[in-house]
């Protein structure tokens, strides 16, 4: 019996954090006397901020067993897919993948997605893509864990995660011997009860083949190499792209096959109101996310926003732009449009995703710094109790 | 740079020059763009003679003097993107220090030309040939190709720029000069006129893969493993078109000059009726034939093969020459410790070439003249008696032998 999961965590402030959960896993599996390794996918880049990364753990009852399995290189049929932020619900796009990928895409047929968040299941399933078979779709009551920036500041998530997989696939790791490894590993009383209270505490919902995200996410082939330029050379996107029904505005060129925003953790939200149009966000913003509209607003496009919160940082107007979680928003609709529609709908709209404490809650922003750590003991106190 | 109103030579002429200012005068008539220098023998002597070329006004390019022999390189490698003809060169442990630039030069499909004037690494340091340095390049995509002589090495200079930046190839090409023996020997050499390298050479055009603001475009990107290999293969295809554009060049440098008629990748020498051929490749040419023709007066049909593009290998020709001998030995101006048999690159290189042949000849490897030191006509004879015994018998006793080493 060989089993799977796969951790799917955003780089840097996770890395630590998805090693840890896969080789907990092992660890667990070889106090029922199986092997097991533990792996990241080399080629995701996870030191980045933000970005999308995996790490596996595979399970056997044999080392042959083992070995057949992982001769793939990437486990295409996890009985779990563990998610640490729940804003990659919506689907991941890193380096080594192409397009963007479903959350459930590697989640074998009647498997699990267990994820941590604060959301409900019907919420989640809003971003959740659909699949063709039957899954399911498991909760861990708490926020995104930000332990890994830079010292690991040890949240108990790790052990929490542990103790769901434990009651969501005890054909992979038991209770029990998930709490021995931790006993062994970490010499932590408290780590085994937020284990076991983990397990107690997830909460699953069988999803079926027509519920979840409708979107067909955008996806493209590789080419083949004599369909690609010799001498590495790639041709230069157009600097401006023309906007139908603008007249002046501009919108910059931008790579249409790696949009980047799985990245994304926070997104701006911008009250145009009393924005004075001082051109310091256009400027700054690394990712030239920003669209100028005909009327001379700056409108961060969602497509290219990788949310990393320089236009707060450098806006001079006091509760101008606002990062908010990216869990709190269902698509890339541009807000400019909004506001133009209709002023007032866009206002409270504005107004709710700015005050709903509830999904706003992260710890990544540039005005958060630091902030995480001092919580830390809270969050321990309110998982183990 | 400033260019004096002194006018280039425009007739076909002889000088009596060395095998480096030969190479200086095919720059010269290729209207090169870039030239960037640092000394190390015996290299340098080419960067002297560009030097004195310019400061006569026979030749406008810009001489740049780098800080090091990487730094050689990477400038070259850039002008040539932005589409300058480029040259540049070095010699030994430089070629070496350049490395990290001289890798990176063929995935960017950089048609430099550069000369390596060979010399023994170090250490000892030592100023004398071997061709370990140029060898290093082997695997990389750069096309390589050694010469016998102060003509060779200005013909080949010009064939190098036609097929390197010929828009199928788009390769570096390296030519390996054997140090002392071809770089600082003075001999006639017949220099054409610039009108006739014209009509050879066209201009260097690097079309839709020009670095410049009006055609905007990224190069050598970072990349992942899904993409790698794809280039990797298009490196292997402009390499295998290599071939034919070789074919190409030598065919009309032939009609135009009227020089290089016989096969551009081996010259065959006495070998078409031998029984036991000597391969090899660079000046070792002038006295293994001499040893061959007294070797010949004594009635023992010895040959001899000079490889002269090592890349692209030139299989079917290296094939069709040896396939009818019995022994063939391979000198090896160079080392591979550790290589199979404890033979050195060429014999390996072509040992597998000859493995799909049915019947194929037995093959020797003599490892000779390391660091400079002279083959001598003795060494010659040595190696033609253990070949012939090896013909005679149809036994390997020995399949490497180090010959003119003490002891």
């Amino acid at each position: 019996m060989t089993g799977s999961i796969e951790v799917v965590y955003r780089g840097i402030f996770q890395k630590t954090l998805g090693q840890r959960i896969t080789r907990g896993i092992v660890l667990a599996a070889v106090k029922e006397g199986k092997v097991g390794i533990s792996f990241g996918r080399y080629g995701d880049s996870p030191e980045r901020n933000g970005i999308p990364a995996k790490s596996f753990a595979v399970v056997a009852d044999n080392e042959e067993d083992l070995q057949t399995y992982l001769s793939r290189y990437e486990p295409t049929d996890n009985d779990v897919t563990v998610v640490v932020d729940d804003t990659l619900c919506k689907g991941v796009e890193s380096w080594a993948w192409y397009g963007l990928q479903p959350i459930n895409k590697l989640t074998q047929p009647g498997g699990v997605v267990l994820t941590t968040s604060m959301q409900s299941p019907e919420e989640l399933l809003e971003d959740c893509h659909r699949k063709d078979t039957e899954w399911s779709l498991a909760v861990l009551k708490g926020i995104a864990s930000f332990s890994g920036l830079w010292v690991y500041k040890d949240d108990h998530t790790d052990v929490r995660v542990l103790g769901a997989i434990a009651r969501l696939a005890p054909h992979v790791v038991k209770l029990e011997s998930v709490e021995a490894a931790i006993q062994d590993e970490w010499q932590d009383e408290l780590k085994v009860t937020s284990a076991r209270k983990a397990y107690e505490r997830v909460e699953t919902r069988k999803v079926g083949p027509d519920e979840g995200n409708p979107e067909k996410p955008y996806e493209f082939q590789l080419p083949k190499w004599w369909e690609m330029k010799e001498g590495l050379v790639i041709p230069g996107i157009p600097v401006k792209q023309d906007v139908e029904g603008w007249e002046g505005g501009y919108r910059p060129g931008r790579n249409p096959t790696f949009k980047k925003f799985a990245t994304r953790t926070m997104r701006p939200v911008i009250d145009f109101e009393i924005c004075t149009k001082c051109t310091l966000c256009w400027l700054q913003c690394p990712d030239s996310c920003f669209d100028v509209t005909p009327t001379g607003h700056y409108d961060a496009n969602m497509e290219a926003c990788c949310g990393c919160g320089v236009c707060e940082a450098v806006c001079p107007v006091e509760k101008c732009v606002t990062m908010v979680n990216e869990a709190a928003f269902g698509d890339n609709a541009s807000q400019f449009e909004m506001y133009e529609k209709d002023t007032d709908t866009y206002k409270s709209w504005l107004k709710g995703k700015i005050e709903d404490k509830v999904t706003t809650d992260r710890y990544h922003g540039f005005q958060l710094r630091g902030k995480y750590e001092e919580e830390v003991q809270e969050i321990i106190r309110e998982v183990t109790k | 740079m400033s260019v004096s109103t002194k006018a280039a030579p425009v007739a076909d002429q002889e000088m009596l020059i060395s095998g480096c200012a030969a190479i200086a005068q095919a720059l010269r008539l290729s209207d090169i763009d870039v030239v960037t220098a640092y000394p190390i023998r015996p290299y340098d002597t080419v960067m002297q003679a560009v030097a004195k070329l310019i400061s006569n006004g026979e030749l406008d390019a810009e001489y740049i003097v780098a800080a090091s022999e990487h730094d050689q390189f990477e400038i070259v490698k850039h002008a040539s993107a932005v589409g300058a003809r480029v040259f540049c060169g070095s010699s030994g442990v430089g070629w070496m220090y350049a490395m990290e630039a001289i890798a990176v030069t063929p995935a960017l499909r950089l048609p430099m030309v550069a000369l390596v004037g060979n010399r023994a690494l170090d250490d000892p340091g030592a100023f004398g040939c071997e061709h370990n340095d140029a060898l290093c390049v082997r695997d990389l995509g750069w096309m390589l190709t050694w010469v016998d002589t102060a003509q060779e090495a200005l013909d080949t200079a010009l064939i190098a720029y036609r097929v390197a930046e010929d828009r199928r190839v788009f390769l570096p090409c390296a030519i390996g000069a054997d140090g002392a023996f071809l770089t600082h020997s003075e001999v006639l050499v017949k220099v054409p006129n610039k009108e006739k390298v014209d009509q050879f050479l066209p201009k260097y055009d690097r079309g839709d893969k020009l670095l410049h603001p009006d055609n905007p475009i990224t190069i050598a990107p970072q990349v992942n493993e899904d993409w790698v290999m794809e280039i990797r293969k298009q490196n292997d295809d402009a390499m295998r078109r290599a071939r034919g554009v070789i074919q190409e060049a030598y065919r009309d440098f032939h009609k135009i000059f009227g020089r290089q008629g016989g096969n551009p990748f081996v010259e065959s020498y006495m070998a078409e009726d031998a029984d036991v051929i000597l391969f090899g490749q660079g000046t070792l040419s002038l006295p293994v034939k001499v040893g061959i023709r007294k070797l010949r007066e004594q009635g023992h049909k010895v040959g001899f093969v000079r490889l002269r593009w090592l890349r692209p290998f030139p299989t079917p020709e290296v094939q069709e020459t040896l396939s009818r001998a019995k022994a063939v030995g391979v000198i090896d101006r160079d080392y591979s410790f550790g290589s199979p048999n404890h033979g050195a690159v060429l014999y390996n290189e072509l040992r597998s070439a000859l493995y799909d042949l049915p019947n194929r000849p037995h093959v020797i490897s003599f490892i000779c003249g390391l660091g400079g030191r002279e083959v001598t006509l003795d060494s010659v004879t040595e190696m033609s008696e253990i070949l012939l015994k090896v013909a005679k018998t149809g036994k390997v006793e020995q399949p490497n032998y180090w010959i003119g080493v003490r002891g």
